[in-house]
């Protein structure tokens, strides 16, 4: 039923899911990433911490290549998807539809809930309705919303609270059968419940997906991350296993931010 | 702090006396016209035709005007607004482009009637006609619906935009599925502006529509559209007779422009619903 299980057995043989290498991004003359490498097996959770404008947004929308929408960004470097450049022959709605992304603000298009699930699959060119409500309502399950929007799929997304809304974003980019998902501080608008529920939720989906999970509470990052990225001024300053990180840091300037001496 | 607080009341106090003679004025006009017309005003007033003392013709005209004005020139000032704002990025070109652009919307709508007669009657060989007041009218509204779209592009959220390009669509899918839905409102009132401004105009209709008294069959006949009728009507006016014709017809006019704003709004609630839109 999940076609990525299929690619997952098939691509077995590539021993990283996703491999950054050498990954210079410049906004006109500002270099806003340096150098970083980066690897993320599969099923699992990569956290990214660090100060504000340290570069976490940039790098995770390098991944799924959003950062083409701004003209004065250049990036060089090799960023490597089962082993395929994503800037090289791939085709960037391809890419987007293999690696989604949930945002921090909740974006719920001005549609229902059942159309705002269905939306990525119809442009992919599904029309077939009765494919299309399994898809919903196995996103919708996944995305831990199912029992909550199952009698109001016609109703508008907008009347959703905010953690609902930011459920229904993980649906809908659970919906094109990611095997990526990138996550820019998914609970930064939500109140503790809500955020409760959504590292829940983050828990589950590893088993089907990788995520990436940008985040600046540190016991999000504790709680949810396999692994964990250290940003500072554009640079990766350590990346390595969660509690690792977390407890005994090999850079001082790790130990320093998690301490909160500053940032 | 008392002063404060005496300001922000004298504020308040302003801007609700302004509102209320807003209200005000538009009240009295309304009133003014449809008692005006009482007496010249009825349903068969409207609906006979022009040998009968009616003004049918008139109005089959002006909807006529309206209707073909408005289509042909949504569809291309949607689609320059579309490209000005997703496309072309700013390059010199585009900037002229709206220099050009914003230019036209200040030419005074003689110059397009001029401009029309030449073009669309004479050159085009449509002759005085529906088709070519058509013409030359969308024209002239063009630019009001480029800008107005434009803004209403431009209000849309980038993060809609993100959120469709991040499950893989293409650019124009997300335009069209995304953005173009989200600035609804903001076009229909482009279009309802544009309507209004169509049904206003007098000289350039005159000049590329004609006067003919008959209800036009075809778009591609002579007509009078209810604004030159009324004006011809208090020109020649003598007696009070005369003028509770021109009311008749100047309270007509306020129907139909109503009429049409209220199905426009219909059509785009309607639309809305069947996107699941909440309102
Ligand atoms: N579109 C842009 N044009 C120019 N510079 C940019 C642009 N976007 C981001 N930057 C710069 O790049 C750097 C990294 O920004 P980024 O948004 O990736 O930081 P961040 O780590 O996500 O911060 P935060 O935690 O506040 O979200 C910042 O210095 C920022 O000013
Ligand atoms: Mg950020």
């Amino acid at each position: 039923m999940n076609p990525n299980g299929q690619n997952a057995e098939t691509r077995d043989g590539c021993a990283a899911k996703l491999d950054v290498c050498g990954l210079d991004l410049y906004y006109a003359d500002f270099q806003a990433l340096k150098n970083i490498d980066f690897r993320l097996a599969r099923h699992e959770v990569a956290a990214l911490i660090g100060p504000s404008g340290c570069g976490k947004s940039t790098f995770i929308r390098v991944l799924n290549r959003m950062n083409d929408l701004i003209p004065s960004c250049r990036v060089s470097g090799k960023v490597m998807l089962d082993g395929e450049d994503i800037y090289g022959a791939m085709d960037v709605t391809e890419l987007r539809s293999r690696v989604g992304m949930v945002f921090q603000k909740p974006n719920p298009f001005a549609m229902s809930v059942f159309d705002n699930v269905a939306y990525g699959k119809r442009m992919r060119g599904l029309r077939d309705k009765r494919q299309l409500a399994e898809v919903v309502e196995v996103s919708l399950t996944k995305a831990a919303l199912w029992d909550e929007v199952k009698d109001r799929l016609k109703k508008s997304a907008l009347s959703l609270s905010g953690g609902q809304q930011q459920r229904l974003c993980i649906a809908r980019s659970i919906a094109m059968q990611p095997e990526i998902i990138l996550m820019d501080e998914p609970t930064s608008a939500l109140d503790p419940i809500a955020t409760g529920r959504i590292e829940e939720l983050i828990g589950e989906l590893k088993k089907d997906y990788s995520i990436i999970i940008v985040t600046h509470a540190m016991h999000q990052a504790s709680r949810v991350s396999d692994r964990t990225a250290f940003f500072l001024l554009g640079e990766l300053i350590e990346f390595g296993d969660t509690r690792e990180v977390f407890t005994n840091p090999v850079d001082k300037r790790t130990e320093d931010y998690i301490s909160g001496r500053f940032g | 702090m008392k002063k404060r607080v005496f300001l922000d009341g004298l504020l308040y106090g302003i801007m609700a006396l302004s509102l209320c003679g807003v209200i005000a004025v538009l009240g009295y006009i309304l009133v003014y016209i449809f008692r005006q017309a009482a007496g010249s005003l009825s349903f068969g007033f409207i609906f006979r035709s022009a040998r009968e003392g009616g003004i049918l013709p008139m109005v089959v005209t002006t909807l006529y005007v309206v209707v073909v004005s408005i289509a042909i020139s949504l569809p291309v000032g949607i689609g320059t607004a579309v490209f000005l704002t997703e496309y072309s990025g700013n390059s010199s070109l585009v900037r002229i482009l709206r220099v050009a652009i914003e230019t036209l919307a200040g030419i005074p709508s003689i110059i397009y009637g001029l401009f029309g007669l030449l073009m669309f009657c004479r050159f085009l060989g449509f002759g005085q006609s529906i088709i070519a007041g058509a013409f030359t009218l969308s024209i002239m509204i063009l630019p009001v619906i480029i800008r107005t779209t434009e803004e209403a592009l431009k209000s849309v959220p980038v993060s809609f935009r993100e959120g469709s390009l991040s499950l893989g669509t293409t650019k124009s899918q997300t335009i069209f599925h995304v953005v173009l839905p989200s600035a609804l409102g903001g076009i229909v009132t482009s279009a309802i502006l544009a309507i209004g401004r169509v049904v206003g105009e007098s000289a350039p209709v005159l000049l590329t529509v004609g006067l003919s008294r008959n209800i036009p069959r075809t778009v591609f006949e002579s007509g009078r559209t209810l604004t030159i009728h009324l004006y011809y009507l208090t020109n020649e006016a003598v007696n009070p007779d005369d003028f509770g014709i021109a009311f008749a017809t100047a309270g007509t006019l306020v129907m139909v422009v109503v009429a049409i704003n209220t199905l426009t709004k219909i059509l785009t609630r309607k639309f809305k619903n069947s996107q699941g839109d909440a309102s």
